[in-house]
């Protein structure tokens, strides 16, 4: 069942606008991550976890959606989902500064767990996999209450370890529920490599298990991701049931700011590096002729300018507040009974 | 007013609400075809299709997981995990995502999940079909826990829990699901979650309980009544969050407490209604707190032994005398 995606042409659906657009928010996301990192080694944030290296699978992947209608359910590194989807480096920075206007968690959660109510992209936790059911409990939603959407759930390769993968895909399966379960494999959980996490043949070879579509491809593409992503999309909608993406990715950095990356060899972070989808997507607009390095110069001051105009801004608000420490543990008494009733009805 | 079981009123409150509320789902494994393993969810598949009374593999991390992610996507799920003892590997979902969905989202996302399950011992269920879990949820903050211990309480507290915008876990005791009959209003009712009720009132001291303890209590308070020992029995009804006015209310009147409870006793609810009690209500006590519980430990399939380990009638009998008598 499984497949591994061709790389589709400009003409695919892609005009050249939606591929700049693609380069500048992976680009956006590269820069945002260098400005996170900087932030955590001026001790002026506790925690960063970025997304270096999976820009183009989710940027691509994102850019395939239909926000406000398809539940998005993300994981802790999904930034460049996050900024393909709206969220702005301005909040993303209240986010990781703990801020009390942080408009995902008022300063409560660790940085990188954007959700909005509206945009029907569901808060998440930090615990691995854990997402996976909730994406397939909105897509069984979608079918009792007779809504056109599709569900994605974003994880790494890691999280297929886990049993809510298991029992979330074996669900959407049987009832061929509208789901997309989107795997940025890096080839790491943390330390662990990929062969003493995954048996042989990799994620994608799993969904045989379930009876669903596979499909591996590179994601170090964002283009062939996209079409990837939106096939998957469509074939969902027509009641296909669920695909299982494995987008082949590279970590650059670290796990996180807690992880100092030493179990890497010297060769194997510059064998990453070389992998980098974001240089590898600029050469390949420049030898279409859709992008120029004076181009790439100005969009990099621009984007510069404007994260360190969030971020000034961002340093400046105020921080939580220690009397809302035990604010929203429950309803407080103006709240409905199902909060997503404003994104569903 | 019709009298009806423990287990019929459940059905009903079920039935009716999702007859009112379009949003209402049951979610579990056996609930649809076969009308659940106790049959509380009987016939609802039959008339309300195979999506709203959905049944799913044995898959608690997934039954789980669904209804939180329906939770955040319109509807109102009533997930069933079919014993107690198996909503353990649905814990991480309940207690790291259901739990901490409204705060972590600083109260943009809502989680209004009822997770219903058969609980308790003394039906010869063995280690994995009689535990009491109540006090491994009551511990999490963002979680309520409701057990109700007569029909009306049943059903209006579990329209009570369907209605509530945040997580609630609904333990109904097997040993009670037929137990007896009472009546049961047939129109909408609710019974408050996070309010006791003095199930028999009385003088002399007060049983503080809830789930199977309330019959025990009772039973016993009619024994001893002969004996010129007027006991008040106090119905927790909700464990968490406890009804801290109604246990000082009971106690400041009657000056003494016995907390029962069939979940073991170390670090079980009655600790924390004793911890309560010893902190705020110790110039009305007359008498050490006295507690009945499970004798901490697994719940054994012989009869005798299962005996031996957790609390009845008898030992309530033996404790109101002595605290009467100190």
């Amino acid at each position: 069942m499984s497949s591994v995606a061709e790389t589709p042409t400009v003409v695919d659906g892609l005009m050249a606008d939606d591929l700049r657009r693609l380069y500048r928010t992976m680009t956006l996301g590269r820069l945002l991550a260098e400005r996170f990192w900087i932030l955590s080694r001026q001790g002026k944030t506790h925690f960063v976890i970025t997304s270096q290296g999976h820009e183009a699978a989710q940027v691509g992947s994102a850019s395939a959606l239909v926000r406000g209608t398809d539940y998005v359910y993300t994981y802790y590194r999904s930034m460049s989902v996050a900024l393909t989807l709206g969220f702005t480096p301005y909040e993303l920075f209240l986010s990781v500064l703990a801020k009390r206007d942080d408009p995902y968690s008022g300063g409560r959660q660790l940085p990188n767990h954007p959700s909005r109510l509206a945009w029907r992209v569901p808060t998440h936790s930090s615990s691995i996999a854990t997402q996976i059911p909730h994406a397939v409990g909105s897509a069984y939603a979608a079918r009792v209450l007779g809504q056109e959407c599709v569900s994605i759930a974003y994880f790494g390769e890691g999280a297929t370890s886990k049993g809510d993968f298991h029992e979330a895909a074996s669900i959407a399966s049987i009832h061929k529920l509208p789901v997309i379960f989107f795997c940025e494999n890096n080839h790491y959980s943390i330390s662990v490599p990929e062969q003493y996490e995954i048996p042989p043949g990799g994620v994608v070879a799993r969904a045989a298990g379930y009876a669903m579509r596979g499909v591996q491809v590179d994601g170090l593409d964002p283009v062939a991701v996209y079409h990837t992503t939106r096939e998957a999309r469509e074939i969902a909608l027509a009641g296909g049931g669920p695909t299982l993406i494995e987008a082949l990715c590279v970590r650059l950095g670290a796990h996180s700011s807690d992880d100092n990356d030493r179990y890497r060899t010297d060769a194997m972070r510059n064998a990453a590096q070389a992998a980098d989808p974001l240089p590898r997507f600029h050469d390949r607009l420049i030898t279409m002729g859709l992008w120029s390095e004076e181009e790439d110069t100005t969009m990099r001051e621009e984007i510069t300018a404007e994260l360190r105009e969030s971020m000034i801004r961002a340093e400046a608000a105020p921080a939580a507040d220690p009397a809302d420490a035990r604010r929203h543990l429950f309803a407080e008494p103006a709240t409905s009974t199902s909060s997503a009733e404003g994104a569903t009805r | 007013m019709t009298v009806k079981t423990i287990a019929e009123a459940i059905h009903d409150a079920l039935h009716d609400e999702m007859a009112r509320d379009p949003r209402v789902v049951v979610i579990g494994e056996d609930v649809g075809y076969k009308g659940g393993v106790f049959r509380i969810t009987d016939g609802l598949q039959s008339e309300f299709g195979p999506y709203r009374v959905f049944d799913t593999p044995i898959a608690e991390i997934g039954i789980a997981g669904i209804a939180i992610g329906a939770a955040m996507s319109g509807l109102i799920p009533v997930a069933e995990m079919q014993f107690a003892d198996y909503s353990l590997p649905a814990y991480d979902q309940i207690v790291n995502e259901a739990a901490t969905i409204r705060y972590r989202s600083n109260g943009e996302w809502g989680c209004p999940v009822v997770f219903r399950s058969p609980f308790g011992a003394g039906v010869h269920g063995g280690l994995y079909h009689s535990q009491s879990v109540e006090a491994l949820f009551s511990h999490i903050p963002g979680l309520k826990v409701v057990i109700p211990a007569t029909p009306y309480d049943a059903k209006g507290l579990l329209l009570s829990a369907i209605r509530d915008p945040d997580p609630v876990m609904f333990y109904e005791h097997k040993k009670m699901y037929r137990r007896g009959r009472a009546e049961v209003p047939d129109e909408d009712y609710t019974v408050p979650l996070g309010v006791a009720k003095i199930q028999r009132a009385g003088t002399t001291l007060s049983v503080i309980t809830y789930g199977v303890g309330v019959p025990y209590a009772l039973e016993a308070a009619d024994t001893v009544a002969a004996e010129g020992i007027s006991v008040e029995v106090l119905d927790l009804r909700t464990v968490a969050p406890l009804d801290l006015e109604a246990i000082a209310a009971t106690v400041m009147k009657t000056g003494k407490a016995l907390i029962l409870h069939e979940d073991n006793k170390t670090m079980g609810i009655g600790a924390e209604v004793s911890a309560f009690l010893a902190e705020n209500c110790f110039n009305s006590l007359d008498a050490p707190i006295a507690r009945i519980g499970a004798a901490d430990s697994h719940i054994p399939y012989s009869a005798e032994q299962e005996n031996a380990i957790i609390p009845n009638v008898g030992m309530v009998i033996d404790a109101i005398r002595a605290l009467a008598a100190y």
